[in-house]
């Protein structure tokens, strides 16, 4: 085991650095398209549920149909590997950030609007400082679950540390699976305790119980 | 003459899928500086009418005017910040501090850091709120009396001429409730503001208003003074809404220059003197306790102005009314 990382630890780097990269762009591009439909859809109960119900079946697609849907579309490669990603992910960003609006107490905008704040002013420095920790729990289950999904993208060439397991296993080769789930065990492992750190700070802040402040 | 600060030209409101009127017709015209309350049920239209002053809600026609000009006309949020508007779900922002709170349109109007706090210190003062105590800290870590204080607060950061309120002290326990009404009674006498006031509580409506409007199913019953609504009902329904106040609680909020006699002050004895906000109710109590048959009603800049007898609130209990005088 020792040696083979010893052996191949810049191949393994630059999987990893891959998988990292296909996770953080698809991430990306979730939170743009995620967002603003949240936002959108938090202004109706009606809308948001047959919205959400509409994701939620999408989402219960296997990811290897998925990817296959959209080959012929996208061809082999990164690129249909981030539009599954980015697919799955908004069950569960759109459902966070809807949650996260929704949860606001009507009177606190009522209050906002009647003093004559502005929408703009209203999103950035009262909805979305008060959403954000559903927000950001959100995020952290997608970009967990994206580490996840991402390996299996190996299948259809888009690199990342998916190619160590399926060649590990193609091959029998024991060293090549026992790293390649290490390594994404690890990365989901990490990342979720970072958003959670985020999180935490995200909801002292949402309910007033910055402990810098205090005298 | 006062200037008419907000006038309603026969406003109505119907909410999309109803098909009554929330609010029918109203017309009324409110002074600048006057406390004028309205009193109502539930479900009678007064939020509604309230909520469409500062556009929350839009009327469905008719127009509301302030100081003479269409509040359609008006950029809405610069308008809205000249309005205090405080609801009784009081609507802090959680995250942010008292004093955050409480600059965020001073901020917004671009005020300078010093100006802004002085400005806070100066308003939680005014609401008895000691502003060392109070300033930093969070919405969770206050009452619900200290929160609707610092929710009056935020309402008059900006000077603002008029306040809009919606039942501000409906969820707030009857003694500091009782606080909160004479603070705010002190706070209006003295910077003069126009405050339109919605309540459900007959006894809140005509201790806090210099008038009474009465609405029920969307349109005004009445509008006058205290006085006028108990002395003269307009119609049934007002008489069976006021009947509902016990004869003490009446007296309570009538005060003596609502009842006063005239008297010619040259023939002033040494009869005991009340001023002129003097309840009756202590008025009445005074004659039971001292064997006295009338009291003199003095004005702190103008002398004696008045005096009431014990035979005019005789008449006021045997008939369930106060005489006029
Ligand atoms: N947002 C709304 N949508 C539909 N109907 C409403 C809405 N708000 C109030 N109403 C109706 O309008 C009437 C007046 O309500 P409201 O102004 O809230 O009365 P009040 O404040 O006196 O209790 C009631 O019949 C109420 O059900
Ligand atoms: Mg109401």
């Amino acid at each position: 085991m020792i040696t083979y990382l010893l052996k191949y630890y810049d191949q393994m780097l630059m999987l990893l650095l891959e998988h990292l990269y296909l996770v953080c762009l698809s991430m990306l591009i979730s939170l743009l398209v995620a967002i603003p439909i949240g936002l959108f859809l938090s202004r109706s109960k009606w809308l948001s549920a047959a919205a959400l119900s509409f994701f939620g079946v999408v989402y219960s697609i296997p990811s290897l149909a998925l990817f296959s849907f959209l080959i012929p579309a996208f061809g082999l490669g990164k690129m249909t590997a981030i539009a599954v990603l980015v697919i799955y992910n908004q069950y569960i960003l759109v459902r966070n950030t809807v949650a996260g609006f929704q949860s606001i107490d009507a009177s606190i905008i009522e209050a906002g609007y009647g003093m004559g704040l502005s929408a703009k002013y209203m999103f950035l420095k009262i909805q979305l400082p008060l959403a954000l920790p559903i927000i950001l729990g959100g995020i952290r289950i997608a970009t967990v679950s994206t580490i996840g999904i991402a390996t299996i993208a190996a299948v259809i060439h888009a690199g990342g540390l998916g190619v160590l397991l399926f060649d590990g296993l193609r091959m029998n080769y024991l060293p090549k699976i026992f790293w390649g789930t290490i390594l994404s065990s690890l990365l989901a492992y990490l990342t979720n305790h970072i958003f959670l750190s985020f999180e935490t700070k995200a909801i002292e802040k949402a309910r007033g119980e910055c402990r810098g402040d205090e005298v | 003459m006062a200037r008419t600060a907000i006038e309603f030209r026969n406003v109505s409101k119907q909410y999309a899928n109803t098909s009554q009127y929330a609010v029918a017709g109203v017309n009324m015209r409110i002074s600048e500086g006057s406390f004028i309350t309205i009193l109502g049920t539930s479900g009678s239209g007064k939020t509604t009418l309230l909520k469409m002053v500062n556009r929350i809600y839009e009327a469905t026609s008719g127009e509301i005017l302030y100081f003479g000009e269409h509040i359609h006309n008006l950029n809405l949020e610069e308008y809205r910040r000249k309005i205090g508007y405080v609801i009784q779900q009081v609507g802090l922002f959680p995250h942010m501090t008292v004093e955050e709170n409480i600059g965020t349109i001073p901020q917004l109007l671009k005020w300078d850091t010093d100006t802004i706090a002085k400005r806070v210190d100066a308003l939680l003062e005014l609401v008895c709120l000691s502003p060392l105590d109070f300033k930093k800290r969070y919405p969770r870590q206050l009452s619900g009396g200290q929160q609707q204080r610092v929710g009056l607060a935020r309402a008059m950061a900006a000077d603002p001429g008029i306040m809009l309120m919606d039942e501000p002290f409906g969820a707030i326990d009857a003694i500091t409730r009782q606080n909160l009404q004479e603070e705010l009674i002190r706070i209006q006498r003295k910077l003069n503001k126009t405050i339109l006031f919605v309540t459900h509580d007959v006894n809140e409506a005509f201790k806090l208003g210099e008038k009474v409007v009465i609405m029920h199913e969307g349109t005004i019953q009445q509008f006058d003074t205290p006085y006028g609504i108990i002395t003269k009902p307009a119609n049934g329904y007002v008489a069976r809404l006021i009947e509902t106040q016990d004869i003490v609680q009446r007296l309570k909020v009538l005060k003596a220059q609502s009842v006063m006699l005239p008297v010619d002050p040259q023939l002033s004895d040494c009869a005991f003197r009340v001023g002129t906000e003097e309840s009756l109710h202590n008025i009445l109590t005074y004659f039971l306790e001292n064997d006295q048959k009338h009291v003199l009603v003095e004005d702190n800049r103008r002398g004696i102005v008045g005096k009431i007898t014990w035979e005019q609130l005789k008449g006021s209990t045997r008939q369930g009314k106060v005489l006029s005088a």
